[in-house]
């Protein structure tokens, strides 16, 4: 399988990305530079993390206006897989490609440290080698990690079965403490309704080796595969009768 | 012309940030202070149009990219003509 790790200015966590695809799951990857207009045929695009412009105006704002978006847009809509990670989640908010928006952490502090999030449901394209309820140790580094979204489209959302991954302690509870940036619904990860674009905090980049505390990670870049490689099979999301 | 654009947060939306600078301001002694809500500001110098003109692109403007409509809202004046 071929994925393509797009590069923003400022992007930081594109090398991660590419090292765990190519070298730890061993797959072909490729960079794809923002201005780009050619996706090289990827079967799967990573939107990695980082601080695209500068985060200027608010984060991911400026990057959703890069040329290479009109084309991400064009591959979202024909159904192609579009995970984004950190800043690549911000991205996908902004562009209007996942529900939602981003508020500064509760605490007010850039948050860099492992977090634990449980999967919510593993019938999808990025978590199916998961179990449901398994608990990930994966980092977090963000200062806009607040997730937000009025309470009609978070009751969508739980409806939809479109949150993935929610903060939890280290035992799969859901506890005030754990939910460390203030999220609504304790969301760390979601997909939007069609279940071909992921967007989460938590960086599975970082937690892919044994050497770097966790390879939990594994488990969405693994399910990617699995999907991709028809050897999960995904019951589609229940039907939609509202749009957001 | 110039225009003048104040963007803030919905007041359904939490801001903490703005709180955090009415403890401040408690801290200081200044306990009158109720509420704080802070936001984004931004003075914009366009080439001579008519005021209908300009309101079209300045909300357009806003809608796109100033503001996200998810969680802010905006308004805007005319500074100087």
């Amino acid at each position: 399988m071929k994925f393509g790790v797009v590069v923003f200015p400022g992007s930081n966590c594109d090398y991660d990305a590419y090292h765990v695809l190519k070298n730890v799951i061993s797959q072909e990857t490729v960079f794809l530079w923002h201005k780009d207009r050619d996706l090289q045929n990827v079967d799967c695009l990573v939107l990695p993390g980082g601080f695209s412009y500068g985060d200027y105006l608010r984060s991911g704002a400026i990057a959703r206006f890069s040329p290479i978006m009109s084309e991400v847009k064009k591959f979202a809509a024909t159904g192609g897989l579009i995970i984004g990670i950190c800043n690549g989640f911000q991205i996908l908010l902004e562009a209007g490609l996942l529900p939602g928006a981003m508020l500064r952490n509760k605490n007010l502090k850039f948050l860099c440290q492992h977090v634990w999030v449980k999967i919510e449901n593993n019938q999808t394209a990025f978590s199916n080698s998961g179990q449901m309820g398994q608990v990930l140790k994966i980092p977090i580094a963000h200062f806009d990690g607040n997730y937000y979204a009025p309470p009609r489209v978070l009751a969508e959302l739980e409806k939809n079965k479109q949150i993935v991954f929610r903060y939890c302690n280290e035992n799969g509870n859901l506890t005030e403490e754990a939910n460390v940036n203030g999220s609504a619904n304790h969301i760390a990860g979601l997909i939007n309704r069609e279940g071909n674009i992921l967007g989460m905090m938590p960086h599975p980049e970082r937690a892919s080796e044994k050497i770097l505390g966790s390879e939990d990670g594994k488990v969405i870049f693994n399910s990617i595969i699995n999907y991709l490689e028809k050897k999960a099979v995904i019951s589609p999301l229940p039907s939609l009768i509202e749009t957001f | 012309m110039k225009v003048r654009i104040i963007v803030r947060f919905k007041d359904t939306v939490l801001d903490p940030q703005g709180q955090a600078v009415r403890n401040a301001l408690h801290t200081l002694g200044y306990t009158s202070v109720k509420d704080v809500r802070q936001g984004k500001f931004f003075e914009i110098e366009l080439n001579k149009i008519d005021p209908g003109q300009a309101e079209k692109i300045v909300q357009e403007m806003a809608d796109k990219v100033l503001a996200n409509p998810i969680i802010e809202k905006y308004n805007w004046e005319i500074i100087e003509a």
